[in-house]
Order: structure tokens, then C-alpha cells, then sequence
């Protein structure tokens, strides 16, 4: 299937009414109906699946599909159906409570949620209490973390919720002073009256509290009352983080849950046929139990490091892996088969061809936490710890895998360490409860770093092409074909997907759901003529997942790389071309935002230079403009050994429009946070195949972005914006901060990359052992303190 | 089993652990102190980094029988104990004046190597340089580095 478009300009439609009222479970404008609950204090709650925006029905022209209905639309529409009550509770010491049925890895949803609510309720934040839901099967799929979705899709329901709180309290407070609710004034928890009667939140929710369910219309706050959305605040989790206290998976005291790893093939995915020296194991110092589980050997003990130890000395038969033989060139030849051609239409005699083509290597999605999880597995139940983006999915094959029915199975969501997407998967959780069950134990299992890169969840290896075609100063034509190893999008989503892609409101009902995704995220924001753009995936046999913003960093590396081709091709300036043919202001307006502050086009050094780029998605869009010391003194810096240098940052402008803005200081966060993503996807980190095994075992192979790679110049633009939906942050600065640093390079080096990241050729460390899997511990540590 | 004996936090502790165990696995596995991190256990990603009566080090690498009986060694956890003031060590109210955590797993590793860094400039009489600023290895996979920055610089300025 082809998605073509041609010229002519839309309006912009994705700018949905989603925050002012108007969403189908609305009464009115602002006004919706939320539910007084039964309870001994105020508990209210309202349907997660309010306010969220359908798409538009008319839209003038349909320019892609992503422009009209995106990967937000989609997930919001999945839980439509089927999502259930979130609820705020109001405590006698008037703080508030809420379980948010999402996940929090470090993209601060926990701090912002608890803005919204403290903006509704009339509460300080520092009194509200937002912790992580475990896993609730009647939400069924609206509880996934991911695809930059969660305040877009839980803004309005939290805000009904907490209105509606705020709205009992002062209910309840002048049926006692004898008064008129909107005579009544509530500040930080304690509402008055004008004679100096005054009552807390907390005393007032008991005689709130109802003992029947009633359902209640509520006014929400307008958005011109906001003190606390759109404000900076700091995250509300920061003392327990730089203290030490905040508690990883790892850091659970489960009674009797002893450290547990496993030893794992030499190639990726590579399973064991058996352990030969399991007697000897068994003896060794601290260890307390063996297992031969799907996934190779586990052993149990007293200490981490004895399991390493008993890891070294095991003696395993293994099975290949299902990539057997293969290495990276192998796989490049298995996608370059696959690519879909180009097919240019008859152009007019003159217009100019211009071609680009790169290949991304694969990457590891793994955070600086390693997969951890704990299990206590008994004979009739099941209890599992652990950070996970999608815990009903989790609770469902912990159950399929112990042959228990899925209330045996208690999931809790523990805040991650970092996901990037790597939790989005319940590997985990599942391999923990079958270690426990096998053991007969309870179990704190983790990954060794050197497990991540070679059997973790990877980013898959791709390539991407693009032909454009352009004549009198006009691009006729722009195809994109992305020609991918299969991205495992199993966590979920997919039966839903096709329950509702029948109804979408383009038609992609049909089409595979790796094509769906990659349809419902791509927006190329160009007035580019004939575009087309094109997934096309193979090869089944490598642990994938969807890595921070699945295919979007290296489709809009291959585009803006063969954007600033065209510029060339008609003669004009990179940013002067961009802002001529791009269809949307917000990108033209983030664009020369970053093109003022970032000086565009002054004089720099040979081997120096500017790089620029935009990116739509998530109902927003960014801009970045770098500047890339690519001089050989730069380039071959030496700071010892495991120290990757090349070329190097030096400043970096990010302009970002994501609608409404709950929190500044967190978007900031995620914007310089992307950009070390995105600078990690073109200059340093990736994985090397060879013979079905992955080299990379540790962060001195595996590169990601260091402080030697930092800018020491990074600017964030928070652009003022028409929309006042609220559009993701978390993965918006990655692509657009990794094409721009690839133009930078072009224009720098005089060389278009083909291959991503540009040290892949060179492998600049020695491989770890693969026999035994994992390294041993260093002893050297005296001699190395500073 | 041997008795291992150091000073954690300001007091002494013993533990009955072979020698070879290292640091890291007796102080989170063992003693239950979890403020430094595992992200690697070859000392390359410096998420457990610590002090060693008053420098840097990380537990990863250090088997426990090399601690003396005298060896202070502070987690993140003992660093407010280590400042004059009351309350948090200047460095961790420059962690969040600036907002620096993310997901946070790193943080307390991060700012123990800040702390170790100011020291060690304070020992070799020279303010702060953007060079040593480059030259912190602790990885912080949220990309939190230029916040981290930020913090050091003010935290210096903070540290008496």
C-alpha cells in the first residue's frame, strides 16, 4: 500500500480540542461527569478514557497518515472501550493519594501528574501522592507505557478526578459553616469562610465521603486560573534519588529473595542443553540453588558477586542461536534484498535526482539499571516486583508460563531505572518467575551488564533510502523506503490495533502492525510533491523491541540528510529551503528559533560546522541546530583507554513545541536528555554481529554519549503554542537531534554518512569472552581512587 | 569465614564474608546499604561510586579483604555526614536546586564523584576547568550530563 499526497496545504488538524472540554464522554463545555465513590473518606474517580480527541472526521486534503491520526490517537482510541476508573483518594491528613496506571522511568509523569491534580484540588503538590499502579487487567490496554503517550492520554481524566474531589470538599464545607460553596475559599488544603470558620481537606473528607456511588458533574479549572500547570517544578521523586533512598527493583527487601543471575549462550538467544557440573556449582561459596531454566543456567546465593563467580565456573552445553553464522554484513545483504524500489514517475527532461542511503547498525535499548526482577513463586500463587511498561501483559505471561490463572499473579510496577523501551518487554519479570518456580524459592534475579548488549532487547538493524526529485526550484518527488529487521512490537496493542483498524479514519485497516506503527509515526512535514513512505520489515530471529522512538530517529536522519541535498541541489540555505517548503508554522517557527539563537550560517573553522534539522511527531515538533568539531585534533582527542572521542559537539540548540506544557522544567529535561540520545545514535554507540553472537559486553564497548561528547553549549526553546493538547516529550528531541548532528557531519566532513553510527567500521576495543558469558569483577579498585 | 571489619558511614562494621567478595555485593547484598548502584561490576560505568577515606573509588572492584579495619569508606548515604551544615552535603541541594535526576539510577554515583572531584581540586589548589568536567566516566543513561554540570559547578561553589 501506497500513502501518497500531493501539494496542495491542509489546516493543521492535529490540534484536537482535547483539554477544553468537548471529548465524547464530556457533558459540556469543561463540564464532565465524574463518580463521588463509596468509601470512609472522599474517594472519587473518573474514566480514564475521558476527554480523549478522536480524529478529525473532515479534513480538507489528507496529507499523510500520521497528520491526521497518530500513534497517540491510537493508543488513547485502544482503551476507549474498555478503560475503567482511576481514583483520588483524600487522606484525613489532607494530602491526596492517586495510582497512576503508568510507569515512570525517569520521564517525570510522576511529578507532572501530581501538577495537574494539585492544580485542580488546590493542593500544594508536595501533599499529593502519586504512586505507580500494579498491574490492573480490567484497564487491559490502558496501561502501557510508551509511544510518548501518558499525559495525553490520562490529562483530562486526572483533571476530572481531582476537580471533582475539590468540588465535594467544598460541598461538604458549607453544608458545616452554614454557607454557599463559591462563598468559600480553599488555599494549600484548608477552606474558610468570610466569619472565620475554616476546615481542612482532611476533616472535610470524612463528611464527604459517601456511602454509595453517584455519579456527579464537575466544571474543570479553566486554563487561565492554571498557578501550578506550566510552571517549572522540580521532580517530586529528587530527594529520595540524590539521597539514595529511592528504591529500584534491585533494592526491594523481599524476604528470602536472594540474588539470582543466569548464565547465558555465547550467541544471542542461544539456549542450554544442560550444565555438566552441577554438583560442583552447588558447593561453592554462598550458592544456594541451581536451575536450568528456557534461557540458560540460573544459580542463587548469598552475594551478586558469588553468582558471577558460579556463572565462571559452570560448564554448559549450549544450543546455537537462531542467528547461527550470521554477522552484520550477512543481515545487510538479507535487508539490502528486501528493500522495496523506488519507483520515480516520469519526471520533466532537466529535474535533478538526488539519492541518499544509510545503513543503521543495531543498537541496545538497555538502561544504566539491568533487567531485575523479583519473584516469590508458590504453588498456588505468584508475586513479582519489577519495572514494566506493560504489567498486565507481564501478569498474563507470568500466568501462561506457571500454568496459573492470571488473579494468582500479583505484579507490582517498581519505578525503572531508565527504560528507552527496554521495559516495555516483561523478559524480566517472566524468566524471575520461572526461575522461583523452578527453585522453589523466592528470588531477586538480575542481568549481568554483559547480558544487555548480547541478549537484551535491541533496536533493529535497518537501512533507509531516499530518492527526490527536483526541478525549477520545486521538489517533485520524495520516496522514502525503510527496510528494517523485524521490530517486535508483541507488548501489546496489537489485538486492539485490529479491532480498531477497521474504523480508522484512513484506512489502514489491513496492513501489518510494524507498518502500522511506522504509518502512524511518520510525518514528513514538507510540501515535498509525491511523497511515499514505506517500511518494509525481515528476519524475525533477533530479540527486538522499540527502542526511544522506534523508527523516527533514523527515517528522519535518512530525510533531512537528503533535505539538505535538495537545499544544495537549487542552491539555497539549508534553513531558508526548510522554511520555504515546510507545511506547518510550528516547525517553521521552532525552526528560525534555533537558527537565531544558534546563529545560523556565522563563520566557523574549516572542520567545523553547522547542522540543522525538524522533526513532527506526537502532536508537536522540534528543531536542533548543531555545531560539530570535526578537526583532527578534536576528532583523535586522547582520554585514555574505553574513551571513544570523535567529533565532537560543541554547541546545541533545541527548540520544542509540544502543545500544552505541564511542566518546563521537565520538558527541558527530556529535551536534553533526547539530544544525548540522538547524539549516541550517529556519532558513538551500536552493536556489532558476528557469528550470531553481539561483541558488545559492557558500557567501555558499548558507547553511549559520555561527558567527553557533551556540548558544552545546550540551549532548550520551549516555543509558545496555539495547542493546548499535551503532546509528548519523551522521544521528541532524539530523532531531530540525531539528523541534525548527520547534516552537521555531511557539511563538516563533505562526506553524506552511509553508515550509522560513523565509528561502526572500527571496532576500538577487545571483545569480552564469551565463555564464560560474564566478566569477573575487577580487584584493583585501591589503586584506582581519585 | 572470615570477619571483615571497616568503617561504614562513621561506624564500624564487621561481616562474616570471604575475602574475595567484593565491596559492592557486602554493602548492598549484605548489609543492605543500596545507595551505590550495579550498572556494570567491571568499573567502567562508576554507578557505585563512593569514598575511600575521602576519595573516589568504586566497590565494584574492591574485594573486601583489601579493606583495612580503619578504612572509612562513605556511601551516598553517609555524604551528609561528611559536610559541616546540617542536612544534605552541598552537593546533593545543587543535585536539586538543578533538577538533575531523571530516572535517578545513577545519581548517587554521580554525585560522589563530584564531591571526590572538588576534593581533589581543593588538594591541587586549582578551581574547576571545563577539562574535568569531560573527564567524569560516570555514565548517566537518561543523558541528565549537562544538569550534571551545572550542579558541579554550583556545588563547588557551595563546598567549604
Amino acid at each position: 500500500m501506497t500513502i501518497q499526497h500531493d501539494r496542495s496545504i491542509g489546516s493543521d488538524p492535529t490540534a484536537p480540542d482535547g483539554g477544553s472540554g468537548g471529548g465524547g464522554a464530556g457533558v459540556g463545555r469543561r463540564g464532565f461527569l465524574g463518580y463521588v465513590l463509596a468509601g470512609s473518606t472522599l474517594v472519587v474517580g473518573a474514566d480514564l478514557s475521558l476527554g480523549a480527541p478522536r480524529a478529525a472526521a473532515a479534513i480538507p486534503s489528507a496529507p499523510q497518515i500520521a497528520d491526521l491520526y497518530d500513534l497517540e490517537d491510537l493508543q488513547t482510541d485502544s482503551a476507549l472501550a474498555t478503560s475503567q476508573l482511576i481514583t483520588v483518594t483524600i487522606n484525613p491528613d489532607s494530602t491526596a493519594n492517586f495510582q497512576l496506571p503508568r510507569m515512570e522511568v525517569g520521564q517525570g509523569i510522576v511529578t507532572s501528574t501530581a501538577m495537574i491534580i494539585a492544580e485542580e484540588l488546590g493542593l500544594p503538590v508536595s501533599k499529593v501522592k502519586v504512586t505507580l499502579a500494579p498491574a490492573r487487567p480490567e484497564l487491559v490496554f490502558n496501561q502501557l507505557t510508551g509511544g510518548s503517550n501518558s499525559t495525553f492520554s490520562t490529562y483530562t481524566p486526572i483533571r476530572v478526578a481531582a476537580a471533582l474531589a475539590r468540588q465535594q470538599l467544598m460541598d461538604a464545607a458549607a453544608i458545616l459553616f452554614g454557607t454557599n460553596a463559591d462563598r468559600l475559599i480553599a488555599t494549600g488544603g484548608v477552606v474558610r469562610d468570610t466569619l472565620g470558620n475554616q476546615a481542612t481537606f482532611g476533616d472535610l473528607a470524612v463528611k464527604a465521603a459517601s456511602s454509595v456511588v453517584r455519579a456527579v458533574e464537575v466544571q474543570l479549572r479553566p486554563e487561565s486560573e492554571f498557578t501550578v500547570i506550566g510552571k517549572p517544578h522540580n521532580r517530586t521523586d529528587a530527594r529520595d534519588a540524590v539521597t539514595g533512598e529511592k528504591k529500584f527493583a534491585m533494592d526491594l527487601d523481599i524476604p528470602n529473595a536472594l540474588p539470582t543471575m543466569v548464565c547465558r549462550a555465547p550467541q544471542h538467544r542461544g539456549t542450554p542443553r544442560g550444565l555438566r557440573n552441577r554438583a560442583e556449582i552447588l558447593r561453592m561459596p554462598g550458592v544456594t540453588h541451581v536451575a536450568q531454566v528456557e534461557t540458560g543456567i540460573a544459580v542463587r546465593a548469598q552475594t551478586f558477586g558469588q553468582c558471577i563467580d558460579a556463572i565462571r565456573a559452570m560448564k554448559v552445553d549450549w544450543n546455537p542461536g537462531p542467528a547461527d553464522g550470521e554477522s552484520d554484513a550477512t543481515i545487510l545483504a538479507e535487508l539490502r534484498r528486501a528493500e522495496l524500489p523506488l519507483v520515480v514517475p516520469k519526471i520533466p527532461v532537466g529535474a535533478k535526482t538526488v539519492e541518499t542511503d544509510v545503513v543503521f547498525a543495531f543498537r541496545s535499548s538497555a538502561a544504566l539499571e539491568p533487567y531485575c526482577a523479583v519473584a516469590d513463586v508458590r504453588p498456588d500463587s505468584a508475586t513479582v516486583w519489577a519495572g514494566l511498561k506493560v504489567p498486565i501483559l507481564a501478569q498474563q505471561n507470568i500466568a501462561l508460563a506457571l500454568g496459573m490463572s492470571q488473579d494468582k499473579v500479583k505484579v507490582n510496577v517498581v519505578m525503572g531505572g531508565g527504560s528507552f523501551g527496554h521495559k516495555l518487554f516483561g523478559d524480566h519479570a517472566i524468566e524471575a518467575a520461572q526461575v522461583s518456580r523452578a527453585m522453589g524459592v523466592p528470588v531477586k534475579l538480575m542481568w549481568h551488564r554483559a547480558d544487555e548488549p548480547r541478549q537484551g532487547r535491541l533496536h533493529p538493524m535497518c537501512t533507509s533510502r531516499v530518492r527526490a526529485t527536483v526541478a525549477g526550484g520545486q521538489v517533485l518527488t520524495f520516496e522514502q523506503r525503510h527496510t528494517s529487521v523485524v521490530t517486535d512490537f508483541s507488548h501489546g496493542l496489537g489485538e486492539i490495533l485490529t479491532q480498531t483498524a477497521d474504523e480508522l479514519p484512513t484506512g489502514l485497516g489491513g496492513l501489518g502492525f510494524s507498518q502500522s506503527i511506522f504509518l502512524l509515526t511518520q510525518q514528513l512535514p514538507y510540501n515535498f510533491g509525491l511523497v511515499t513512505q514505506l517500511l518494509n520489515e525481515v528476519d524475525d530471529r533477533f530479540s527486538t523491541g522499540s527502542m526511544r522512538n522506534i523508527y523516527s530517529p533514523d527515517v528522519a536522519v535518512a530525510a533531512e540528510l537528503t533535505v539538505d541535498k535538495l537545499a544544495a541541489a537549487v542552491g539555497s540555505d539549508p534553513v531558508q529551503f526548510r522554511l520555504d517548503f515546510l507545511k506547518d508554522e510550528r516547525v517553521r517557527a521552532a525552526l528560525r528559533t534555533v537558527a537565531k539563537h544558534g546563529k545560523w550560517g556565522r563563520r566557523l573553522p574549516k572542520g567545523v560546522a553547522q547542522g540543522v534539522a525538524i522533526h513532527k511527531e506526537y502532536k508537536g515538533c522540534t528543531a536542533v541546530l548543531v555545531e560539530l568539531d570535526c578537526r583532527p585534533q578534536t576528532v583523535k582527542r586522547d582520554l585514555g583507554p574505553e574513551t571513544v572521542t570523535g567529533p565532537r559537539v560543541t554547541k546545541a540548540v533545541i527548540a520544542v513545541d509540544v502543545g500544552l506544557v505541564i511542566n518546563p522544567r521537565g520538558l527541558e529535561a527530556q529535551m536534553q536528555g533526547g539530544f544525548m540520545d540522538g547524539l549516541a545514535l550517529t556519532l558513538t554507540s551500536s552493536c556489532h554481529l558476528r557469528d550470531g553472537r553481539f561483541l558488545e559486553a559492557s558500557w567501555d564497548n558499548y558507547f553511549y554519549t559520555r561527558q567527553w561528547n557533551v556540548p558544552p553549549e545546550v540551549q532548550v526553546h520551549i516555543m509558545e503554542s496555539d495547542s493546548r493538547t499535551p503532546g509528548g516529550a519523551g522521544e521528541a528531541a532524539v530523532g531531530t537531534s540525531a539528523a541534525a548532528v548527520a547534516c552537521a557531519y555531511a557539511r563538516a566532513t563533505g562526506t553524506t554518512p552511509s553508515y550509522l553510527p560513523i565509528n561502526h567500521g572500527e571496532i576500538s576495543f577487545r571483545p569480552k569472552p564469551f565463555i564464560p558469558p560474564v566478566p569477573q569483577s575487577p580487584s584493583n579498585g585501591l589503586q584506582r581512587t581519585n | 569465614m572470615p570477619k571483615q571489619t571497616f568503617v561504614l558511614n562513621g561506624r564500624t562494621v564487621t561481616v562474616d564474608v570471604a575475602d574475595d567478595v567484593r565491596l559492592l555485593w557486602v554493602l548492598r547484598d549484605l548489609l543492605g546499604v543500596t545507595g551505590p548502584k550495579y550498572g556494570c561490576g567491571i568499573n567502567v560505568c562508576k554507578a557505585c561510586t563512593s569514598h575511600i577515606n575521602g576519595k573516589a573509588f568504586n566497590p565494584c572492584a574492591v574485594p573486601v579483604g583489601k579493606l583495612k579495619a580503619d578504612d572509612e569508606v562513605t556511601t551516598i548515604e553517609g555524604l551528609p555526614g561528611t559536610s559541616s551544615g546540617s542536612g544534605l552535603h552541598p552537593m546533593q541541594r545543587a543535585w536539586l536546586e538543578n533538577d538533575v535526576s531523571q530516572c535517578g539510577y545513577c545519581q548517587p554515583g554521580q554525585i560522589m564523584a563530584a564531591v571526590a572531584l572538588v576534593k581533589r581540586l581543593r588538594r591541587e589548589g586549582r578551581a574547576l576547568r571545563e577539562s574535568d568536567l569531560d573527564g567524569i566516566r560516570n555514565i548517566c543513561r537518561c543523558g541528565t550530563y549537562v544538569r550534571i554540570r551545572e550542579a558541579i559547578e554550583q556545588g563547588a561553589r557551595e563546598m567549604r
